[in-house]
């Protein structure tokens, strides 16, 4: 007997089955000719430069640790918000304290200016390093 | 064969491969992919064992948030030198895969022979209702409230400990 | 929630609370360090006060998952005495480092959460989740100060190790709900001789004991122990290796508890609890006489200390539990002391204090080598100080309990452990140094020190007092 997952299942491994095919089919029946242009890493049409391992910023890491922490509060959340109309206030109380616990962490990070994003400073040149550097590059003017 | 067990054999098929591929794998970033496919493998067999709610946690945290983390971890240790990371087979490791061996040996005997009769379960027809997020709200605010709260409070403590390691300005 | 449950579970509001309202001032307002020294001060007194005061009531609130009264009050109380001690003389210690943030108050409130509903919990998952947030704050403390480079290197390894322990704990209890069919500590030890028969169980509750010897700093779990507390700033090994410690044993006393009547049959898990405590032991003294750094030194110590107390545990009789328990309140104020003695030496925080600090002391500074001499005599286990009784109870409940070998292995791991307590006091009295060493002291770290002087002459005088309140509400 099929549950409803089942149903589910049958038709993910149907779509599964049905790309790998289309790949695969493609892959036979296609001329296969590499030149260097069409073995490159398309760069909108560039030609790319340096290496795809570029260092990141750790504040990007410390966005994502806050972002899973909050996925996981979600995951929380999903059973209360399926029954917390049944428990009324007593409902809303526990969700409610559960969110402001949470919530004091966001506050906290707030202010203590975690999300505010700091560029890198960069100063305007004066008119003379500009002109030398026109000059060294051009001559003299 | 029941439909069922077709199913746990791709699944295994599937995880299994994965896992293997992944620690073969050289390039870190094929790694993470493979591991997110093995994720996947994983909540196929939570929906097998009826467990749909943590299936759905599975792929929302696991296979989403977790592994937005990984891909971050490996960018920002900037691994495109893989030589440096080599490391050479010593004794040290040896001895440890010996041991690694034996526990994997202990652990089969344990399972297939000693615990055999433990494990040799049959899925009762209302475990469909028991995994359902209903009736698991239903315990976790009533039994399990305190720990419901206690983990707003270690996701909190989370949030800070991430803001202290990784302050650039602390003065 | 009913009024009287609110009560009951009070000491842990006050805490969470505390916890809530730090973070409110560190995130309002600008100079808040002095501010949450006070708050967290006054809370911790308001605990123990409370505890103290309602230890008679004993009750499980939220369906058999909390127990308040009692024993759990006791726990309370040395727990946040602890931690009150360790707030105390923190300040000027990280005043020094210049490195005194609001954070640090929060985070030890947490940890103190996470002890606390160690100690209270009666629910399997509720211990998990209280010693998780126990060690995600413990884990940060050790790092705490970020330009130490040894700081960065204990968290590291403390987090890596203690994850993984984490994991065979969290193994360990889904095997035993596997088997049991609940997480229910009490439900779980009237079923116990039933589901020993089930290997399932077994393989469950030795991945249990396998995860709370990691956080009691047994041997072979032990590895972390000396690095980190090295490693940690000196404040924060002092809570770690006190507080830390008495919530796991807490943890392990409770989910044991069960073995002290007769008709649970205990002997298999006796059988491994003993063998970890005579390796602790012995492994703990006799590499302990390697060291020369002070805090090394304390460390495997603490592991010879943990293997003691596991005998209380492995002989499974009443004795053996309110023993175990008066060891902890004892080691939690010789240790807090030490360290803190130690801590007061630092000057720079890249540089460990190691034996030839100590020499002279004697000579510069009577009143605290006086201190340190009584600890370290008090920690060797030499009558009349607290620490000679909190091994004569365990070893007498070994003794009781058919266990003698072990009380035997006992006393000769305490002779060899007094060679390397007394060679503290030896380079302090007996050797001199021309230079002379710097003590940053206050007046809050002398008045930590005196308390715990006091605490440990008088569980020394009078120790029954103490035994006597630990087992009328030990059930």
């Amino acid at each position: 007997m099929l549950t409803e997952f089942g149903k589910v299942l049958i038709f993910i491994f149907l779509a599964i089955i049905f790309v790998a095919l289309a790949f695969i089919v493609n892959r036979l029946i296609r001329p296969a000719r590499p030149t260097r242009e069409k073995v490159l890493t398309y760069e909108c049409g560039e030609n790319p430069i340096g290496s795809p391992w570029i260092k990141f910023n750790v504040r990007f890491y410390v966005v994502a640790l806050i972002f899973l922490l909050f996925d996981v509060e979600i995951t929380l959340l999903i059973p209360w918000a399926l029954v917390y109309k049944e428990y009324g206030v007593y409902g809303f109380i526990v969700g409610f304290l559960f969110l402001f616990i949470l919530m004091l962490g966001m506050l906290y990070e707030w202010r203590k200016g975690d999300l505010d994003w700091v560029k890198p400073e960069v100063k305007p040149k004066d008119l003379k390093t500009v002109m030398e550097e026109f000059e060294k590059e051009y001559g003299k003017i | 064969m029941t439909l069922e067990q077709i199913t746990f054999i791709i699944l295994a098929l599937i995880g299994l491969t994965s896992a293997l591929m992944l620690i073969i794998q050289k390039n870190p970033v094929y790694s993470v992919l493979l591991l997110i496919l093995h994720f996947f493998a994983l909540a196929g067999f939570y929906l097998l064992l009826n467990a749909q709610f943590i299936a759905v946690l599975q792929i929302l945290v696991y296979a989403g948030a977790i592994m937005v983390l990984f891909v971050f971890v490996i960018m920002l240790l900037n691994l495109s030198n893989e030589e440096a990371l080599k490391d050479p087979f010593n004794l040290r490791k040896i001895i440890a895969s010996i041991f690694g061996v034996v526990l994997i040996l202990q652990f089969g005997v344990f399972f297939f022979i000693k615990a055999k009769d433990d494990l040799n379960v049959t899925i009762s027809p209302n475990s469909i209702e028991a995994g359902s997020i209903k009736k698991i709200s239903e315990v976790l605010f009533s039994t399990y409230l305190i720990p419901f709260e206690v983990t707003s409070f270690i996701l909190l403590v989370g949030i800070i400990a991430a803001i202290v390691l990784a302050k650039r300005k602390f003065e | 929630m009913e009024q009287q449950t609110f009560l009951n579970i009070l000491p842990i509001l006050i805490v969470s609370t505390t916890t809530i309202a730090t973070i409110f001032v560190e995130a309002f307002y600008k100079r808040s360090d002095n501010l949450i020294y006070w708050l967290s001060i006054v809370s911790l007194i308001l605990t123990l006060i409370y505890s103290i005061l309602t230890i008679n009531v004993q009750n499980l609130n939220f369906s058999n998952t909390l127990h308040s009264g009692g024993i759990t009050n006791l726990f309370y109380f040395v727990l946040s005495l602890t931690s009150l001690l360790v707030i105390i003389s923190a300040r000027d210690y990280l005043l020094r480092a210049k490195y005194h943030h609001g954070e640090f108050y929060i985070l030890i409130f947490s940890s103190l959460l996470g002890m606390m509903l160690m100690a209270s919990s009666r629910d399997l998952i509720l211990t998990f989740l209280g010693l998780e947030l126990m060690s995600l704050s413990f884990y940060v403390l050790a790092g705490y100060n970020r330009k130490v480079l040894f700081n960065n290197e204990a968290s590291l390894k403390y987090f890596l190790l203690g994850a993984f322990a984490s994991g065979f704990l969290l193994y360990g209890i889904a095997l035993i709900y596997g088997s049991a069919q609940t997480t229910n500590i009490l439900l779980i030890v009237n079923e116990f001789n039933n589901l020993l028969l089930k290997p399932l169980f077994v393989l469950g509750l030795v991945l249990l004991l396998i995860g709370f010897s990691f956080k009691v700093a047994s041997v072979p779990f032990h590895m972390w122990v000396p690095d980190v507390y090295e490693g940690s700033p000196t404040v924060v090994s002092a809570l770690m290796s006190t507080a830390g410690k008495t919530a796991a044993f807490a943890a392990l006393i409770i989910s044991f508890y069960g073995s002290t009547t007769s008709q649970v049959n205990f002997e298999i898990v006796a059988k491994i609890i003993s063998y970890l405590a005579i390796a602790s032991m012995l492994i703990g003294s006799i590499t302990a006489i390697a060291q020369t750094n002070l805090k090394r030194m304390l460390a495997y110590s603490s592991i010879a200390h943990a293997g003691y107390m596991l005998i209380g545990i492995a002989s499974a009789n009443k004795l053996g539990m309110s023993g175990v328990i008066f060891y902890l309140i004892v080691y939690s104020f010789m240790n807090v002391a030490s360290f803190i003695l130690i801590s007061l030496m630092e000057n720079d925080f890249e540089k460990r204090i190691s034996l030839n600090d100590f020499i002279g002391l004697a000579n510069t500074h009577p009143w605290y080598a006086a201190i340190m001499a009584l600890m370290m005599f008090a920690l060797s286990g030499l009558p009349p100080f607290g620490g000679f009784f909190g091994k004569y109870y365990v070893f007498l409940a070994a003794i009781k309990a058919d266990l003698t070998y072990l009380a035997v292995i006992g006393v000769i791991s305490s002779v060899i452990s007094a060679y390397f307590y007394l060679r503290v006091v030896v380079y302090m009295y007996f050797r001199t140094n021309e230079e002379r060493k710097d003590i940053f002291h206050t007046s809050a770290d002398n008045f930590v020190l005196v308390l715990c002087t006091l605490f440990v002459l008088q569980l020394g005088i009078t120790p029954n007092l103490v035994l006597d309140l630990i087992t009328r509400f030990l059930p």
